[in-house]
């Protein structure tokens, strides 16, 4: 699966578009790593813990787009946007969506 | 009684925040600028192509990202300065350092993958402080940026 913010794959040609497909997680704060981080909140700087969090969130959320993709029968997926967003206190969702293509 | 030692904690935090915070963020500084002028080689832009032909054989998505709190130092000044409005600088550098990291993570991943160049790089900002309850927590808020890294055909 070929994956690009472009609008195109580079090095080859789409034959056919089929249209949105879209991946998200929703996951929470472990409440152990909260309070490690509203430790690290009073020095400030990178939250570790938060960023590895975000990442494998992030990962997840590719992986279902991904899973989207393939099941449509395509092969790549083109124009991938990501987004974050704070639901709740503790929780944040990462999307990811990109349009599924099939290239040659 | 209560007055005063909420005081003393509030001094103590202040201090905390005025000296590792500082410390925090002088030493960041050095690191960035080290890490950006070893990544030089590589170009990130916001352009769909290089402008340079099409000589890539294959792109490959990469993501660089980084979640970055203030320290107390910066929150009360925050505090105080909006009080009269203006530029926020303590919030300022803090944004730039995340944004720049997070800059520099994503191409770290494209010279894992060998690539020369990373094109329509895109940059994204989401707060993780934000509370339904309406109460302000610490302030935190992630970085990410990402693009479609290309390998030259060699």
């Amino acid at each position: 699966m070929e994956l690009t913010t472009l609008e195109t794959v580079p090095g080859k040609t789409i034959t056919r578009h089929l249209g949105l497909v879209q991946g998200s997680t929703v996951r929470s704060k472990h409440a152990g790593k909260d309070i490690l981080a509203g430790l690290k909140n009073i020095v400030g700087g990178e939250l570790k813990s938060y960023t590895d969090l975000l990442n494998e969130s992030r990962s997840e959320a590719v992986d279902r787009m991904i899973a989207q993709a393939r099941a449509a029968g395509a092969n790549a997926i083109v124009n991938i946007r990501f987004s974050t967003s704070n639901i709740a206190a503790g929780a944040a969702e990462v999307m990811a969506y990109g349009t599924a293509v099939v290239v040659s | 009684m209560d007055g005063i030692i909420q005081l003393v904690v509030f001094l103590v935090l202040l201090a905390i925040g005025v000296f590792a915070g500082r410390a925090n963020e002088r030493r960041h500084y050095r690191e960035l600028a080290a890490a950006e002028d070893d990544l030089r080689d590589i170009v990130a832009s916001s352009e769909r192509g290089t402008g340079e032909g099409d000589t890539f054989s294959r792109g490959a998505l990469v993501v660089g990202s980084v979640v970055i709190a203030e320290d107390y130092f910066k929150r009360v000044a925050a505090g105080l300065k909006s009080l009269v409005g203006g530029n926020l600088r303590s919030y300022e550098t803090l944004l730039e350092r995340g944004r720049r990291e997070a800059i520099v993570r994503m191409k770290q991943q494209a010279r894992r993958l060998g690539a020369t160049h990373v094109v329509n790089v895109r940059l994204e900002t989401a707060s993780l402080s934000e509370d339904w309850s309406g109460r302000r927590p610490m302030f935190s808020a992630e970085f990410i940026a990402y693009g479609t890294a290309l390998v030259r055909i060699s």
